[in-house]
Formats: structure tokens, sequence, C-alpha cells
């Protein structure tokens, strides 16, 4: 019935507006299933800002987002929640729930028509898929920032899986997964995205580093100033003159000789100021 | 992918033992504290100016559940039934009303110090029943007065509701509630609510101060069965309803977007908290005045014991909150008998200091 070519989720000339600012114009952007898209962009370029509005968390001023087919707002939350799940970039909690209990929130709603040791595996097999599982007993506060994000990862790992059983396709919106993890977990995050979007999910994240940005993507979007104004394919859609233009920096990109990816040298910058 | 390896089997297995656990220490604290409530309940049925042995208020209840006439004769039958019973089961209901009002609105505004008593819903709540009282005789004409029992809740829960949606409103930009903002702007309520009512008093005749300083201080003491028919449609409709809500708070405890992103439907589930919780506050002000710290007391301590999970949280804090109450009524009977203390001097006896306990106790009270 699904046409798994035809993209997942659609935004079209997206815009949106707060206090009088333009945070997001004119972004049309396509999400596939099975393919991985980094949104990079400095601060402020309303890559957060786009992820809400493709998330349906806040209403575009203009624009039109279809998922699944439908129009975005005709879609009630809970069918919401079977088609995409969501880990945010700041998750505080406000009273101590333990972590087993932090990723079970990711089945307790769209798994209700689970069994309940079918749940129980979600979430077992989450929280080891996220590297948290012997963590299971402790208070989430007295986590680290690291710990605390790859838990949430597992709660979205969670939802995923039990909203699979409902939607037979998915999106996965990550907003800065790993800007507190070590270098070891956050490359074993990115694997687990990749992975999960050759199993047929759409995954979007927004990503910082440049680097990991064209390792991990297969389609990669450049925001500067509420607009997108590059995507493609990452070694096409990187060079010298965007990184002056967007970022801001005088470097040039170099490319790695194995798989022929672009990356970046902030090396160069030191050495230029020096001379 | 190192860490998508299979769980190790023995983590596994401890988390499997670890909930199981969980799970029956959850059940057995719903048992115990559902035992333990019924038995307080037969005990303080027995208490009071003429004592009444609990097998005998066991007995007489028997009777009348199972219509056995023969043995409802004596006073003690008519004790029991006309003045005890209704007294017990209002503290009972009220007590649960506050206890699962304070855990609804902790839960809402996603802070460990919202109580209607604290932040001025109750203030709020007694401003609108002060005005019934003393301006009600001036105004209200003809069949309206007839009716106190049902004017008086509704004007109580019309005070809470205006409370709480103005509380929210002050506290809520762009989504995201500020605790500050809602702490001050409750005392600020409060404050407001206290001088209006006070104004109410100073402008109102003896036989209304009368009424009024009863509300101001609490008691169980006008308890009937008309009363109780007014109130219990009310707090029941709370009671019967909290289990809809658990999930949708456990999912708001991440934030209101995250909750949105699970599927909650956020907004319904913060409309029927709020329109919930004036409904019992104004409820349980109206038929027993100003009851403070119950709201605040009891959801700590059932997540200090079983966790913060509403699913067990809500059910606890009622029969929590109801043993708290009716246990505060046997005290307040007894203690200065045959006088009664108002049970709100009670209930602030036993809060305050406790809160206070709390702070010092665990440093992490205030950190969200």
């Amino acid at each position: 019935m699904s046409d798994t070519a035809s993209p997942i989720l659609s935004g079209r000339e997206l815009s949106f507006v707060a206090g009088g600012r333009r945070l997001v114009s004119d972004a049309t952007l396509d999400l596939t299933c099975g393919t991985t898209t980094i949104l990079i962009g400095p601060n402020g370029a309303g890559k957060s800002t786009l992820l809400k509005l493709l998330t349906g968390e806040i209403k575009p001023a203009g624009g039109r987002i279809d998922i699944a087919g439908e129009a975005l707002p005709a879609v009630p939350a809970w069918r919401l929640a079977c088609l995409r799940a969501v880990m945010a970039q700041h998750a505080r909690l406000a009273f101590p729930f333990s972590v087993y209990e932090v990723a079970s929130l990711g089945v307790d709603g769209i798994g209700r028509a689970l069994t309940r040791q079918r749940r129980e595996a979600i979430v077992a097999d989450s929280l080891a898929a996220a590297g948290v599982i012997d963590l299971a007993g402790r208070r989430y506060q007295t986590l680290s920032g690291g710990e605390q994000q790859r838990v949430q990862f597992a709660r979205v790992l969670c939802q995923l899986e039990a909203g699979r059983s409902i939607a037979e396709r998915q999106v996965l919106f990550l907003d800065e997964p790993i800007a507190s993890l070590d270098l070891c977990h956050q490359l074993s995050l990115l694997d687990m995205a990749r992975n999960i979007a050759a199993r047929g999910v759409a995954v979007l994240v927004v990503l910082h580093d440049l680097n990991l940005a064209v390792t991990y993507a297969d389609h990669l979007v450049v925001m500067d100033q509420g607009r997108i104004i590059a995507q493609g394919a990452p070694a096409r859609t990187l060079d010298d003159a965007l990184l002056r233009q967007v970022f801001k920096v005088d470097l040039s990109l170099s490319r790695a000789p194995a798989p022929g990816l672009p990356f970046l040298l902030p090396q160069q910058h030191r050495s230029r100021s020096a001379a | 992918m190192t860490l998508a390896a299979p769980a190790p089997s023995v983590a596994a297995t401890t988390l499997t033992t670890l909930m199981a656990g969980r799970r029956r220490i959850g059940l057995l604290a719903v048992v115990g504290l559902s035992l333990a409530c019924l038995l307080l309940t037969i005990v303080a049925i027995g208490q009071g100016a003429i004592a009444i042995a609990p097998g005998r208020v066991a007995e007489i209840l028997m009777a009348k559940l199972t219509g056995d006439d023969a043995l409802l004769q004596g006073r003690d039958v008519l004790v029991v039934l006309n003045i005890r019973v209704p007294r017990v089961l209002l503290g009972l209901l009220v007590g649960a009303g506050l206890a699962v009002s304070g855990a609804l609105m902790q839960g809402l505004f996603r802070n460990p110090l919202a109580d209607p008593g604290l932040v001025g819903v109750s203030a709020g709540a007694g401003l609108a029943a002060a005005a019934t009282i003393v301006l009600g005789d001036r105004f209200l004409t003809g069949t309206l007065m007839k009716l106190p029992f049902a004017v008086l809740p509704v004007g109580a829960f019309c005070g809470g509701l205006v409370s709480t949606l103005a509380l929210y409103l002050i506290a809520t930009r762009g989504g995201r509630t500020s605790v500050a903002t809602m702490l001050l702007a409750g005392v600020a309520l409060g404050a407001l609510s206290g001088a209006l009512t006070g104004l109410l008093a100073f402008i109102s005749d003896d036989r209304q101060l009368r009424d009024l300083t009863f509300w101001s201080l609490g008691s169980l003491g006008g308890a009937s069965w008309t009363k109780l028919s007014a109130v219990a449609p009310i707090v029941l409709p709370l009671l019967l309803l909290m289990p809809l809500l658990a999930r949708g708070l456990n999912g708001l405890m991440l934030g209101e977007a995250e909750a949105y992103h699970l599927g909650i439907p956020v907004q319904r589930i913060k409309a029927l908290t709020i329109v919930l919780v004036a409904l019992a506050v104004g409820a349980s002000v109206a038929s027993a005045g100003l009851i403070g710290f119950v709201g605040i007391v009891v959801p700590h301590l059932i997540r200090l014991s079983v966790g913060p999970d509403h699913r067990l949280l809500l059910p606890l804090s009622a029969l929590g909150g109801a043993m708290l109450l009716v246990g505060a009524d046997i005290v307040s009977r007894l203690i200065v008998a045959p006088a009664e203390l108002p049970i709100g001097i009670v209930t602030a006896t036993i809060g305050a200091p406790f809160f206070l306990w709390l702070l010092l106790r665990r440093t992490s009270v205030l950190d969200v």
C-alpha cells in the first residue's frame, strides 16, 4: 500500500515568525524512509525551529506539512506519536522518576495494545541498545548529562518500536542528540541512528559537528538565517565558499582518501591566524 | 554498532526482578492502605461524646447494609447513622479530594510545592464562599436561597476555578510554566482573596461572621446527609476520572512538548486537571472550610515511599488524604472533648512541621 520511494514527510515553503522576527522562511524539505538527513547551520539559523515545525510542536505561519500522505495538523496526537518520535535538546524531569520509568514513558502511551511482557521487552532492549540498562534502577536526576541524554534516546527507541506495531513508516527526529556525549557514545548513537534509517525509518538529525555530519548524512541540509541555502549529498553540498558564507570560518575542505568525503581540520584556523 | 548488542542477560533478569518487586510493593501499598482506611473509618465512627465499640459499629453498618431492621434499635444506632457516618464519609471525601488535588496540581505545574492551599486556590474558593454567605442574603432571593447547599459549592467552585485559571495564565508563557512566578502569583492571589474576605467579614452581621469564622478554620462538624449529597457528586467524579489523567501527567513530567510528542492530548489533560481541581477544592472548602497541608503532605509522603508514578500516586494519595483527615478529625474531637478543635488547626499543626522536616531532610525538594 505504501510507496516507499515517496517522502513520508514533506514540508513546503514553511515559515515561522516569533516576536516580529522571521525564524524560518520559505523552507522546503522532504524526509524519505531509509534516509538519514542531517541539518547543519550556525547558532540561531533556525534548525531547532524547523525541526519543531516538522514535528508539529509549533504551527507554521505559512506553508504546508504532510506526513504519511495527510496534512500534519489533521493527524491526532496519538497517531502522530506512532508515526514519529522526537528527542529534544533539553529534557528536564520534575520528579524523581527512575531510568526505567523514563524509558517506559515511550511505550506507556502508544503501546497500550501490547502485552505487558512485550512492553517490558521493548524497554529492556532499548535500555540495552542505548547502553544504560545497568542504570535502570537509578533515579534520573542523579545521572550525568550524557547518561540522561542516552536515557532519553532509549525512551525514543521505545516509542519507535511501540509505534512500529501501528505505523509501517516512521520518522525519527534527533535535536543535537550528541551534545553532551563522549566520542565513543557520539559515534555509537549516530551508528544506531543510521541503523534505524537502514531499517526503513526516515531520520532527521540536527548536528553541529560538520565532520560527523558529512560522515553520517545521506542528505545534508544547510540552514542560515532561517533559510535552507543548500541541500543534497554531502560531498556535493559543502564547499569552501559556503563555509565562509554560512559559518564565517575561512577554512578549506579536504578530501579523505578512502570514502572521498570532505572533512575539516580546525587546526588550519589556528595556523592561519598565527601567520 | 557496539552498544546494540543483545542485552546482557544478567542485567535484563535483574531488571525483570526489579520491576516485579516494584509492582508488588505498589499492590501491597494499595491493599494495605485500603484496609487501614476501612479500619480507621470504623474506629472514627465509634469516637465522640458517646463512645461506641468498633465491633458494635461494624454490626450496625452491616445491619443497615443488609436491611436487617431488627438490629437497628437504640440510641447508638441513631448516633452512628445520622451523625457519625455522614461526618466520617465527609472527612473521607474531603481528605481524598484535597490530597488528589494537591497531587494533580503538582503534576500540572511540575513542581512539588504546588498545592491548592499554598498557591491561593483555596483562598479564592474561600472568598467565593464568603461572598455567597455575606452577599447571598442581600442579592439572592426566592428559590435560590432555599438551596444553600447547592449555591455554596457552586460559588466556591467558581472561586477555585477562577483562581486556578488566573494562576495558570499568569505563570505560563509560551507553554512554559515558571515556578517562581507561580508561587509569587499564588501568594499575591491568596493575599488579595484574603483581603477581600476580610472586607466581607467587615460588612457582615453577627450570624454571617460566625459562619465566616467556621470557614477560615475548617471543621467537619456540620456534616449531614444533605451536605454529603452536595459534596459527593463533585468529589467522586475527580476520584473516578483520576486514572484517565495518570498517564498524561506522567508524560507531562518530561515537559509539555515532550508529552505532545509522546501522543498525549496535552491541552485536554491540562483543562481537565484544572476543572477537576477547582471542583474538588471548591466542594471541600464549601463543606469543610479551609483545611491546609493535606494536599502537600500526603502526595509527598507517597512519592517518598513508592515513587512519583501517577498511576500509583493518585489512588494512594486519595487513600492517604482520606485517612489523614479522618484521623485529624478524631484528634480534633478528643483533644479538648467535649468541645471540638477546628480541624484546620490539627492538620496545620501536623502538616507544617512535617513539611519543614521534608525540606530539611531532602535538599532536592525544590530542585526541579
